[in-house]
């Protein structure tokens, strides 16, 4: 049997009916059908990469559980998203992932963490990835043990965005590391520094130098904090920009994945350029009468 | 009717083309996110010739480069154009029912030989034979371009001769297929649509039409002046002719940012008054009078601006600007009242919406849809219509929607206006870089760790020729000044062209070069192509 784009197809999902359009994932089918499926490697700006197995499902007929984010709903397929098999593979992989890195700013894991009663102390010794925190520069940082190895910077960097191929995985095994090329600092790269990586990260592993500054001096409130949708000002594109902020002063700037013009990516000015609006930047403040 | 002013397609439309001709427009760096697009488009299959003097960043992705010499792209254009006719490739269809003026056309670029055309412009003949067949053959093809294309003495006849090509082969009006100007701030194009030009009404009305003029009276309670203003090179020649005693510039910093800036500084210091109103103490407010602080658009104000693909998108503050600092239609509401002109609308949302009463094309986009919709792209004339993603597509209508046909335009290759000598033997040309901005004043303010500072990048054979080394600092001088800058040497750069940036005045001031030929058709200076010598000074002196 052909499909057609347009077609519908009926699946069953949780024990419930429902249709989909053909070619849907299964996580796109959930979704629609009001049922969460927990992601990390997944966005919806790139292409999945099937690196994280958090989002794997039931699916009667085959042997292992598959991934959510990427598995295409056939005619027919009965899913299950929240089996004891399913619970108990979700609660390993975040075990795993809580015993090797550092996950404390990473709030929508620790609340699956909670959910899924993930206990990482159960694990004797575990090994650890340890690195130091890079900061070459005064726009973003880089703190590997906090990265889950996700390819979505990796990903965004490359033929998924930008088209620089700045960094990519190297070393093997338990070594591996998003890295440059022969670990060349970060100015000295082929990067060009649009921050899009940054953008994707699900870990905070890479962060803009400003908040990394507010969080190491103890001063990081989200109480204190607002965003608000604006258009950035350095060519005619027309790029929304989310302006994060903690009392008046920006310390981030991202864009929303979802948008016609960026899709959540932006370049250097657009991500990083807004420096010039706040201090130390003089500004004229009172007319000035100068003759 | 074709020719109204705004870029025809949407941004997703060169992402689906078969075809893309990027022309004097370096996107990758200038433009980077509507380089995404281009991108996609190209890994989804579509092939790409690039048209710049240099191998940009951009033309490193092309399928085809094509190395013009700065100043020749209409003789390029009408060369591709009698190629695409000599193939039989032009759509006889679409040229008999949607334009006029295409017999004198076929023969006014029957001059245009591949073989003339390759010897003005520097590129191959078969080059040139392979962008006419690639751009006529595709089923949709876009023709982007910036200031390459715009910046010289005759850039209104360069976007003409472009627009040739879209209507010799149909790629127009039908999605997939137009023409894109890129715009290098938000809001030149909003700035254009609200008629910040001397001889419009928001919305394109023309100043010099009385029933357009009456609707804003009704509403100012005042009658408009019915003579169309100056454009910016003309206040210039007219504060040289002592026409123009007192200047109010908003947002604006000439004193560093025009052609052959020397001149324009001895103006701006000659004059009676001057109030500038900006978010810094740029060069030009050194030399105000009076100087009146606004809050910065995108970050400190409500509004909208409009974008590259006709997009009015909503601007909110983010953050509060310095205590002082007004929003920019608050200042001039106030000047206004005190001119004896009480303006009735208060907040941005009520001018808002006193525009969208008057100017026809903006009567459907209110504050709630933009906010909605992500925007919505003119015209939008009533609030129940979806905008436009792309323009004229009546020329594909039985009835033409009963437009007038569109005009092929006659075009001649004239080269710069000035020419290379023996004393000025090298060709400056000036372009944008990824991570700086115009004159610098908003991008100085943060630490980009890929920003060189200023280099005039010249070719290997130049340099050899000059004996000189990389980084070595050197006199740079067109016939109207002269700078020290560094140079740097690069391997790709045709010999006889010298490029630089113009974002450090304070570290090289450079428009103390370029040349303010302008064209009289646009006021646009001729900032691409000015004629330099190159000295070397003293033993290889390097920037301290």
């Amino acid at each position: 049997m052909t499909l057609t784009a347009s077609e519908q197809i009926p699946i069953s999902l949780n024990g419930k009916s429902g249709t989909v359009q053909s070619g849907a994932t299964i996580l796109e089918a959930a979704r629609e059908m009001g049922v969460e499926i927990p992601t990390l490697c997944w966005a919806s700006n790139l292409t999945p990469a099937n690196a994280c197995r958090l989002c794997v499902v039931e699916l009667e007929g085959s042997r292992t559980l598959v991934p959510a984010c990427s598995r295409v709903c056939e005619p027919g397929s009965v899913i299950n998203t929240e089996s004891e098999r399913v619970a108990l593979n979700r609660k390993m992989v975040l075990e795993l992932l809580d015993s090797t890195n550092d996950l404390s700013e990473s709030p929508e894991l620790q609340a699956l963490i909670d959910h899924y009663g993930a206990d990482a102390s159960r694990y004797d010794e575990p090994s650890t990835m340890k690195d130091d925190i890079k900061v070459e520069d005064d726009l973003f940082i880089r703190a590997y043990d906090r990265c889950v190895l996700c390819y979505k910077c990796v990903d965004a960097c490359g033929d998924e965005a930008q088209f620089t191929f700045a960094i990519s995985m190297a070393g093997r095994g338990f070594e591996t590391r998003v890295s440059t090329e022969f670990e060349t600092p970060l100015p000295e790269s082929a990067c060009v520094y649009c921050g899009n990586c940054v953008g994707v990260c699900p870990t905070n592993a890479l962060q803009f130098k400003a908040e990394f500054d507010l969080r190491q001096g103890d001063d990081w409130d989200p109480q204190r904090q607002t965003s608000t949708s604006t258009i950035c000002s350095y060519c005619g594109v027309g790029c929304t920009l989310d302006i994060h902020t903690q009392d008046n002063e920006i310390f981030k700037v991202t864009s929303p994945s979802d948008h016609s013009v960026t899709a959540g990516h932006l370049c250097i000015k657009g991500r990083f350029g807004w420096q010039y609006v706040q201090p130390p930047t003089r500004r004229p403040s009172s007319p000035d009468m100068s003759s | 009717m074709f020719g109204a002013g705004g870029g025809t397609s949407s941004y997703r439309e060169v992402e689906e083309a078969e075809f893309i001709l990027l022309w004097g427009s370096n996107a990758r760096e200038a433009h980077p996110i509507y380089f995404h697009h281009v991108l996609k488009g190209i890994k989804a299959g579509a092939k790409m010739h690039a048209v710049d003097p240099r191998r940009t960043a951009s033309a490193k992705f092309a399928d085809s480069w094509l190395g013009i010499d700065v100043g020749s792209d209409i003789a390029l254009a009408n060369a591709v154009a009698r190629e695409i006719i000599a193939a039989n490739l032009h759509n006889q269809q679409f040229i008999e029912h949607s334009t006029t003026g295409f017999d004198a056309f076929r023969e006014h670029v029957e001059k245009y030989t591949l073989d003339y055309a390759a010897e003005v412009t520097g590129v191959p003949a078969d080059a040139i034979r392979g962008l006419a067949r690639a751009y006529a053959e595709a089923t949709t093809a876009q023709i982007l371009w910036t200031l390459g294309i715009t910046e010289h003495h005759n850039g209104v006849d360069n976007v003409l001769s472009l627009c040739n090509l879209a209507l010799l082969t149909g790629h127009v009006g039908r999605w997939g297929s137009g023409l894109v100007p890129l715009r290098g701030q938000n809001n030149v194009q909003g700035g254009g649509d609200m008629g910040a030009l001397p001889n419009k009404l928001p919305g394109f009305q023309d100043v010099i039409d009385k029933a357009a003029r009456d609707k804003f009276s009704a509403i100012y309670g005042l009658d408009l002046n019915p003579t169309p203003g100056l454009h910016l090179t003309q206040m210039f020649e007219a504060m040289a002719q002592g026409m123009i005693k007192a200047l109010y510039v908003i947002g604006e910093n000439p004193a560093d940012s025009e052609a052959d800036v020397s001149h324009t500084r001895r103006l701006l210091e000659e004059l009676d008054f001057l109030v500038v109103q900006d978010i810094f103490l740029t060069r030009t407010a050194e030399l105000a009078d009076v100087v009146l602080p606004a809050t910065v658009g995108w970050a400190e104000s409500e509004g909208t601006v409009t974008s590259s693909e006709r997009r009015v998108q909503r601007v909110r503050p983010a953050v509060e600007g310095p205590a002082g600092a007004r929003h920019d239609h608050l200042i001039i509401g106030d000047l206004a009242k005190r001119l004896g002109a009480p303006w009735p609308a208060e907040t941005a949302e009520e001018l808002w919406n006193e525009l969208r009463s008057l100017s026809p094309m903006h009567t459907g986009m209110t504050y709630k849809r933009l906010e909605e919709l992500d925007g919505l792209q003119w015209p939008c004339p009533d609030t129940n219509h979806p905008g436009t993603p792309f323009l004229h597509g009546w020329l594909w209508e039985d009835d033409l929607g009963g437009n007038p046909r569109a005009p092929f335009s006659l075009t001649d290759y004239e080269g710069p206006k000035e020419q290379l000598t023996q004393e000025f033997p090298i060709r400056l040309t000036t372009g944008r870089a990824l991570d700086s901005y115009n004159t610098g004043v908003q991008s100085r303010g943060f630490n980009s760790p890929i920003r060189s500072g200023e280099q005039l990048q010249i070719s290997e054979v130049d340099a050899a020729s000059l004996r000189l080394s990389q980084g070595e600092l050197v006199r740079v001088s067109s016939p109207r000044g002269s700078v020290e800058m560094e140079i740097d040497i690069k391997r790709e750069q045709a010999r006889g062209l010298a490029f630089t940036t113009f974002h450090f005045p304070e570290l090289v001031d450079l428009n103390l070069l370029t040349n303010d030929e302008w064209d009289p058709k646009s006021g646009t200076a001729e900032f691409k192509a000015a004629s330099i010598k190159i000295e070397k000074l003293t033993n290889g002196a390097q920037r301290a």
